[in-house]
């Protein structure tokens, strides 16, 4: 497999400028000869699918929700980085790019980093005229919080609902485009499999999860909005319906995957309340900036929290990391949570949490100055345990949350396989180890709104594609097989439901490829994944049939292709011996716990290819350069 | 505690309907009201029976998949909380809770408590945006906003689409999600250029799609997870008046 | 005027123009109720009040048709609602629970069926004397104390009255809404207004039948 990355030559600045005006074009008359798939409809999903409308080429866009609008980018609350530097405290498409790569622990793209934060700039001008109300100071101009442990204020935001305001906003724009007819949506439609003709991704296959009805749709080009597999887990902070199957499936037809052992861990979430738990909710990052994150010295603490003395209290980030204190970063913060926790010292009745304590701020400030500044966010957490934050320390604990790795893709964005590409958290493109707060939002719409329209002009222009239906042989083979699968799904009638394998696999990857990794541990799990794969093609049930609506099916669907990701994803974090990011191996950290890399062997993007359901997976890297920032160990002490 | 269910299970969306009762035991004040559904229907799977249909995903209160009528209220007893967001606790033991899909001729059923909520984003195809194609936007400080209105803007576009306002309205009217969006834009400067049309064009569609009038009851308000004001039906109702007076078409 | 069609089509126009039509009929019922109170003055103070009122033909018929106009938009605007509203929500929910709908608005629908049925039997009662015994086209204050002599007649004309308070306390609440006045400045006084408006009308409308039920005067 041959990698390249086709990052245009010269200086950083200019990379991304050159580079479109190198590009070739494609003329308004042909546009609408171009039919182009986007699968997803989330911030990047929808902005590209509109903003390819706008542009003239015909665009068929799917969703497996009743409404584009439903895309887990609506869950987004804390904000979106872009460096305008309108506070004047110095900031600049420079430090945000500096910043973006340090704090992907190296393990990224320069040339992608700094192209991201240049066009941050545009996304805050075009959802500011889309009509994203954003935060305002009394002057009418937009406000700016800093977020993440930036050093600078560079995140807009709209209350504590950002991602569902820019995600409104791309919506709004996409369903402009379905009235005027260069899109056509297909909402409740699964993408099942990427067809490939000729070396070529020319379309690709659905289920119809109403119907059950199986399609196949024809394109010139096929673009991958579809999000990221936090699911592995579980558990997570993701959307019960996020899953890995888009990406797999074209992972399988020949796309390389990237990293996929670069998963990160919140925080600040609420813990675990019983064995009925079917999702995690994160409290927003915000938090830490007033609340003091303790457990309790002795192990096995009955008292409550009040009653323990402040002698007996350890405020562990505090000690661990006095510059930072609670503000550490989210890899940092997480591990140190589950490192008391396995001693014995968590708190709630499961012992899987810490406390965030607001008693001091709120001393200090009062609580009508608390309640202004965290007010919703108490509200939730009060709705979920029961339990008032203002008299009694919060309780939470670390959760899965975002994924860095993804398939593999060029500057160009476009994945090994040619026509097909990958925008957003599916991709593995601009966060390396480690994503910074606020900077989700803003890759998805980077790629969606102001890459991905001209890159895959370029593709058009330059691979001219030809004309292809969905009568070629191809998309019968991809349906057949579909359909065989489905058949196998519903016939094996076992004893175990979907969901109780999904929370054993779930288990498996906390475990030993959560938030610290061992080889010991993740030999284990590569020996446990491929037996519960077999436990679930054999034991599980599937009630009701194909024809219908049938979410058992789905779910069931999206777990067998879960069952196979995680193995790659457990291989993938064996491979690499180093610690990095989100990215822990309990063998190598520095003498006072902390994340060493190992630059010398593993500065490179761990690529991976599928070779067939018996061969193993072939790793291929793609070397990484920092001409920019120097190659240095984090530090937040 | 243990509660006692009754369930609207509708095969398909021509197929009749009708409550089917089951038991709901052990069930933990800590758990949602959609984990205690998760626990109901992992039994029925166990007895290889078909699980209850309903939508859902983020669980956090804000993509508006779930929906459910909760003892004839949408999203439940609790105001100003989506039905992923309700807890058991609410529940006392022995309870009965009667659980029904959102009804509205516009709303047609699925299977069991999924309904089509598409007519919603119809409505917003007509006019439900700003008209403003990638790479054509001023600086985004360009044009400054009094931080009062871009907080009115904000209240209504935190409108998450559940469709819970059109389930309460007794009438099944769409006028508190039209509303709110035609607030939400409308009040930006950004929308203005727009507004007129967007009356005329949304209001226009609502009709269409069968969703009925507004008789001023104020459920929908009460019922929607987000609490959007009902002063945004009256701004809808003035930009509606005031753009069949001026408009040329 | 093919504005005027689209607006008269639309869910919201009709419900504009019932508000407007609605208002029209609040300003005739204060005024009918202010010229009523004339009856407690002397029986000649509400006769040359009435004599007054029928001094040209012209104004007389150009009101008269004016109100009737009113009504029928009101009406034929109230009726394709309705007809809209229970379509548009076909089944019902097995458990039923209002959570802010006051009594007012939901009695408004059938209350409104009621009043009109009132009206007509009330214009033919005392307005063409159809149904009066003992009617005179001049002396109105005769027709009022011979009808109010019944418990009967005071009986539904106070019936009718209450469905008129719970109409106009919905009616004259949501005018505001429908009319879009939506300042939080106008909340509070809109429910005042509605209040007042609900219970003065009714409650002095009432006090000339009671007055001479009562022997109060007559």
């Amino acid at each position: 497999m041959e990698l390249n990355a086709n990052i245009p030559s010269g200086p950083i600045e200019k990379a991304w400028e050159t580079h479109r005006f190198e590009m070739k074009l494609v003329s308004p008359a042909n546009k609408r000869r171009y039919t182009i798939i986007v699968v997803g409809s989330g911030l990047a999903g929808a902005s590209a699918a509109a903003t390819l409308g706008e542009l003239g080429y015909n665009v068929l866009c799917f969703t497996y929700h009743d409404s584009p609008r439903r895309a887990h980018s609506i869950a987004a609350q804390g904000g979106i980085n872009a460096a305008k530097n309108y506070q004047n405290d110095g900031d600049s498409v420079y430090r945000l790019f500096y910043d973006t790569v340090k704090g992907g622990d190296f393990r990224s793209r320069e040339a992608n980093v700094h192209r991201l934060a240049e066009i941050s700039l545009n996304i805050i001008d075009q959802c500011v005229a889309q009509g994203v109300p954003f935060a305002r100071e009394y002057g009418g101009l937009l406000d700016n919080r800093s977020f993440g442990g930036a050093q600078v204020s560079r995140t807009f935001y709209a209350r504590g609902q950002t991602g569902q305001q820019l995600l409104l906003g791309a919506y709004q724009a996409l369903e402009r485009q379905i009235a005027a007819g260069s899109v056509q949506m297909f909402t409740r439609s699964e993408m099942l499999d990427v067809v490939v003709v000729d070396g070529q991704a020319r379309g690709i296959v659905t289920r119809d999860l109403v119907t059950g009805e199986v399609h196949s749709y024809a394109a010139d080009a096929v673009v991958l909005g579809t999000g990221g597999y936090s699911n592995v887990f579980y558990l997570s902070t993701n959307a019960k319906a996020c899953n890995v199957t888009a990406i797999w499936r074209a992972y399988k037809r020949g796309a390389a995957m990237a990293n996929p052992c670069f998963t990160q861990i919140h925080p600040t979430c609420i813990p675990v309340a019983g064995d009925y738990q079917s999702k995690l909710t994160l409290m927003s990052e915000s938090l830490r900036n007033d609340g003091r994150v303790w457990v309790p010295k002795a192990k096995d603490e009955t008292r409550r929290a009040r009653d323990i003395p402040e002698a007996e209290r350890d405020y562990f980030l505090e000690r661990k990391y006095p510059s930072f204190g609670n503000l550490a970063p989210r890899d940092i913060a997480s591990r140190s949570a589950k490192e008391v926790c396995d001693e014995g010292r968590g708190v709630g009745d499961t012992g899987q949490g810490v406390y965030l304590d607001f008693a001091d701020a709120i001393g200090r400030l009062g609580e009508d100055t608390i309640r202004e500044r965290y007010g919703n966010l108490f509200e939730i957490y009060e709705r979920i345990t029961d339990e008032n934050p203002y008299q009694v320390p919060m309780r939470i604990y670390p959760a899965p949350h975002y994924t860095m790795g993804g398939l593999w893709v060029d500057y160009n964005l476009m994945s090994t396989i040619p026509g097909l590409h990958v925008i957003g958290e599916a991709n593995f493109s601009d966060h390396g180890a480690n994503r910074l707060g606020a900077s989700a939002l803003m890759q998805g719409l980077a790629d969606g709104y102001f890459v991905l329209p001209y890159t895959i002009g370029h593709y058009l222009a330059t691979a001219k594609p030809g004309p292809v239906d969905t009568s070629h042989a191809a998309f019968g083979e991809v349906e057949q097989e579909i359909a065989h699968r489905t058949r196998r799904l519903l016939e094996i009638r076992g004893k175990r439901t979907v969901d109780s394998i999904h929370q054993e696999l779930g288990r498996i990857m906390w475990n030993h490829c959560g938030m610290s990794r061992t080889a010991a541990g993740l030999s284990q799990a590569l020996e446990r994944i491929p037996a519960l794969r077999d436990e679930f093609w054999q034991n599980v049930t599937v009630p009701g049939g194909n024809e219908q609506l049938n979410q058992s099916l789905e779910k069931a669907g999206r777990l067998a292709d879960f069952l196979e990701f995680a193995e790659l994803m457990c291989r993938d974090a064996l491979d690499r011996s180093e610690s990095c990011g989100g990215h822990f191996r309990e063998e190598h950290q520095t003498s006072d716990g902390e994340a060493l890399r190992d630059d010398e062997h593993y500065a490179h993007v761990s690529v991976w290819e599928y070779r067939g359901p018996e061969a193993a997976p072939v790793l291929h890297s793609e070397p990484l350069t920092f001409d920019h920032v120097a190659l240095a160990q984090r530090s937040y002490k | 505690m243990n509660l006692t269910l009754h369930v609207w299970r509708q095969a398909g969306p021509s197929e009749a309907g009708r409550l089917v009762t089951y038991d709901a035991p052990d069930v933990s004040p800590e758990m949602s009201f959609l984990e205690m559904l998760d626990v109901v229907n992992e039994r029925l799977i166990e007895r290889g029976q078909e699980p209850i249909a309903f939508d859902h995903d983020c669980r956090e209160g804000i993509c508006g998949s779930c929906s459910l009528v909760i003892n004839g209220v949408p999203h439940g007893p609790r105001r100003g909380t989506a039905t992923c967001q309700l807890h058991m606790r609410t529940f006392s033991d022995g309870d009965h809770i009667w659980i029904e899909p959102f009804r509205a001729r516009a709303f047609p059923i699925v299977r069991d408590l999924i309904v089509d909520r598409s007519a919603f984003d119809r409505i917003i195809q007509t006019g439900g945006f700003i008209g403003v194609s990638t790479g054509s936007a001023p600086d985004a400080n360009a044009i400054p906003i009094p931080k009062a209105v871009a907080d009115r803007s904000m209240d209504a576009a935190a409108c998450i689409g559940c469709g819970a306002c059109v389930a309460a309205c007794p009438n099944a009217s769409a006028m508190l999600f039209t509303a709110a969006k035609i607030s939400h834009l409308g009040l930006l400067p950004q929308g203005r250029p727009e507004r007129t049309k967007r009356a005329l064009a949304m209001v226009q569609r609502m009709d269409l799609e069968h969703f009925g009038g507004c008789t001023n009851y104020g459920e929908c308000h009460t019922a929607c997870p987000k609490e959007i004001p009902l002063e945004t039906i009256a701004l809808l109702n003035r930009d509606y008046l005031k753009a069949s007076l001026v408009s040329r078409d | 005027m093919k504005w005027l069609l689209r607006f008269y089509r639309s869910s919201v126009g009709k419900k504009i123009l019932m508000a407007v039509t609605g208002l029209v009929w609040v300003v005739f019922v204060i005024e009918h109720m202010a010229g009523n109170l004339l009856a407690l003055k002397s029986p000649e103070a509400i006769n040359r009040y009435a004599a007054f009122l029928k001094t040209s033909d012209e104004v007389l018929w150009t009101f008269r048709i004016g109100l009737f106009v009113a009504l029928v938009v009101h009406v034929d605007s109230m009726v394709k609602l309705t007809a809209l509203n229970w379509t548009s929500r076909p089944a019902r929910y097995a458990k039923v629970s209002y959570q802010a709908a006051s009594p007012a608005a939901r009695t408004m629908r059938w209350g409104g069926v009621f009043l009109l049925l009132w009206l007509v039997y009330h214009i033919l009662h005392f307005t063409t004397g159809h149904l009066h015994p003992d009617f005179s086209h001049t002396d109105v204050f005769n027709n009022v104390s011979v009808a109010f002599q019944s418990g009967g007649k005071v009986a539904s004309y106070a019936a009718a009255m209450v469905a008129l308070a719970f109409h106009l306390y919905h009616g004259v609440w949501s005018m505001f809404q429908t009319a879009g006045a939506n300042h939080p400045h106008v909340e509070k006084p809109r429910r005042w207004l509605a209040t007042a408006i609900a219970i003065l009308i009714p409650v002095g409308f009432l006090t000339v039948p009671f007055a001479i039920f009562f022997g109060i005067i007559g």
